[in-house]
């Protein structure tokens, strides 16, 4: 099948070069994202590290999108024509690499949405609100992203419905103690992040997971900012809903999803209403298409989507495992040089790089983290400062706002060796002159 | 960096000026940019439409706290109608740095609290320090 979607088509581009030792080699990684090579104005090259809020798009990504655009742009579904066939072959051909980079077990339990956020919502609204009676409970965690928070606000406001919060402990562990207590009563819904954004912990999803449909209870996991870190295997896992975006997977923007069991996305009602979405359309009713065609009304961002597949290939291709390695050593080289070189530096989320993804909140005391995100992009270093969309994660650890860097495969140790510098030269500018 | 990070504006970071609270304000207003987690409460002492004291506290970063340090600096003893007329210009004049749009709230939210807290004082009664 001609997809026109992803092609390691030949040597240059295939991805072997990329592994050395049976590791990833960032270096030569780097070499495919083309905007690694830019530098700002004052001639600094990029030292990205805000992969979390989204990661940097490899030459496959971004020419799969061209490749649509310019050959191929057609609507899907609906064209007899060869490019319309071509589209349609190609987005669905997205679908079925997206179920496999997460093991899902049917394409047609992914429901290509925007974003994270979206899919999220889409929950909220057609499962939530058909399932959600007064008085049930939800249970999330005190860490979520306000994405996996405020839906799940307004359904239990419409609802008259409960929310209840798993605790964590000051370094950023969910109590699985206190969830066990919290169990007890009997939620409708159990949803948490399967990796932390702001403190990056890695949570035991699937043993949640269980625990939680012990107690009868259904299970969304938040996986956008574990799907681009960790090797993720839905049927492993064993939840009932997951969800995120691919912008942060090497993706385009406007480009996510949403798994969920193949009977709970039968029952479950539309939640946008349009074309696409309908089987048959009478001016008083009308019948839903298949899924997950139901849930897509109106034309996707298709051109995305695409690159969206393209990314899941590229990182099947360097292996997750192999990325998780690398986040792995990542973390051994950055946590013990801040520790080390910067003791004053307050850093948060669990110190074990077996439960840590790669994310690295901090605090310069005295300096605010905004102060610390201008002096590091005025030497090149975007790293990201404020709440990090988790007002209620800072006022959990009773702090403002804190900066981030984040890591994605294309992170190496200079990279952090600038990050360590960057906190040197932000002490020098702010220390108190003497 | 340079540009921005200058000498007086860190000073003024460091040591704002008009930095507590004030002894029976005639009005009190709280201001948040919630994005960057800055917080100011500013105090204003008005005495026959003048401005005779002004106080902030809060925390935040080097560009907030030093423009409300001057700020404040400049309002003191301004006429209340002066202070309310003073726009976004005249406190990046104070500034004197370039501000980029991102850190732009950093900058105003002192002159937006200000002018919050000046709609509140009491208009057409004597303003006098209250006993």
């Amino acid at each position: 099948m001609t997809t026109g979607a992803v092609a390691f088509d030949d040597a240059t581009s295939g991805p072997d070069h990329r592994i050395r030792q049976g590791r990833l080699d960032p270096e030569a990684v780097r070499k495919d994202f083309p905007i690694l090579a830019t530098t700002n104005s004052r001639g600094k090259p990029l030292v990205y590290l805000d992969s979390a809020s989204t990661s940097q798009k490899p030459d496959v990504v971004i020419d799969a999108v061209n490749e649509f655009n310019r050959g191929y742009n057609a609507n899907v579904h609906r064209g007899i024509y060869e490019i319309g066939e071509r589209a349609t072959a190609a987005y669905e051909a997205a679908r079925a690499t997206v179920a496999k980079f997460i093991n899902a077990p049917d394409p047609h339990e992914i429901v290509f949405t925007r974003n994270a956020t979206e899919a999220i919502n889409l929950v909220s609204y057609a499962w939530g609100r058909k399932n959600i009676r007064r008085g049930d409970a939800i249970l999330l965690t005190e860490m979520e992203h306000h994405a996996n928070l405020v839906p799940w606000q307004l359904l239990v406001q419409e609802k008259d419905g409960d929310l209840e919060f798993i605790p964590i402990t000051d370094d950023g562990v969910l109590r699985l103690d206190v969830f066990e207590v919290l169990l007890k009563l009997k939620p409708k819904l159990v949803a948490f992040t399967h990796v932390s954004n702001t403190l990056g912990t890695i949570n035991p999803v699937a043993e949640m997971t269980k625990m939680a449909h012990a107690a009868g209870a259904l299970v969304l996991v938040d996986g956008a900012q574990a799907v681009p870190h960790v090797p993720v295997d839905v049927q492993a896992i064993g939840a009932d809903f997951y969800v995120f975006s691919g912008h942060k997977m090497l993706g385009p923007t406007g480009s996510g999803a949403l798994w969920a069991r193949r009977e709970l996305l039968e029952a479950m009602p539309p939640f946008m209403a349009g074309g696409e979405m309908i089987r048959e359309v009478h001016l008083r009713r009308s019948e839903w298409n298949e899924i997950p065609w139901k849930f897509e009304a109106g034309t996707p961002d298709i051109a995305a989507q695409i690159g969206l597949g393209a990314a899941a290939e590229y990182l099947m291709q360097l292996g997750m495992d192999r990325v998780r390695e690398h986040e792995i050593d990542l973390l051994g080289y950055a946590l013990p040089r801040l520790i080390t070189q910067h003791p004053d530096v307050d850093l948060y989320g669990p110190m074990n790089g077996a439960i840590r993804s790669g994310v690295i909140p901090f605090n310069i005391p005295g300096v605010h983290p905004h102060d610390v995100a201008q002096v590091m992009d005025s030497l090149g270093i975007a790293v990201r400062a404020g709440h990090h969309c988790t007002m209620p994660l800072h006022e959990r650890l009773d702090l403002p706002a804190t900066a981030r860097a984040s890591f994605n495969v294309y992170t190496t140790h200079a990279d952090i060796d600038a990050l360590l510098g960057g906190i040197t030269e932000i002490k020098r500018v702010f220390g108190d002159p003497a | 960096m340079d540009d921005l990070y200058r000498d007086y504006i860190l000073e003024h970071y460091r040591r704002p000026h008009n930095f507590g609270v004030l002894d029976h304000p005639t009005v009190s207003h709280e201001g948040a940019n919630p994005l960057c987690g800055d917080r100011i409460t500013l105090q204003v002492r008005v005495h026959d439409g003048v401005i005779d004291g002004v106080g902030f506290t809060g925390r935040g970063c080097a560009i907030s706290q030093a423009s409300a340090s001057l700020l404040t600096d400049e309002v003191k003893g301004k006429s209340i109608d002066d202070a309310a007329h003073m726009g976004s210009a005249d406190v990046l004049e104070l500034l004197g740095i370039e501000i980029s749009p991102a850190r732009l709230k950093c900058a105003l939210l002192s002159l937006e609290t200000l002018q919050l807290a000046l709609e509140d004082v009491p208009k057409g009664v004597p303003q006098d320090v209250p006993q």
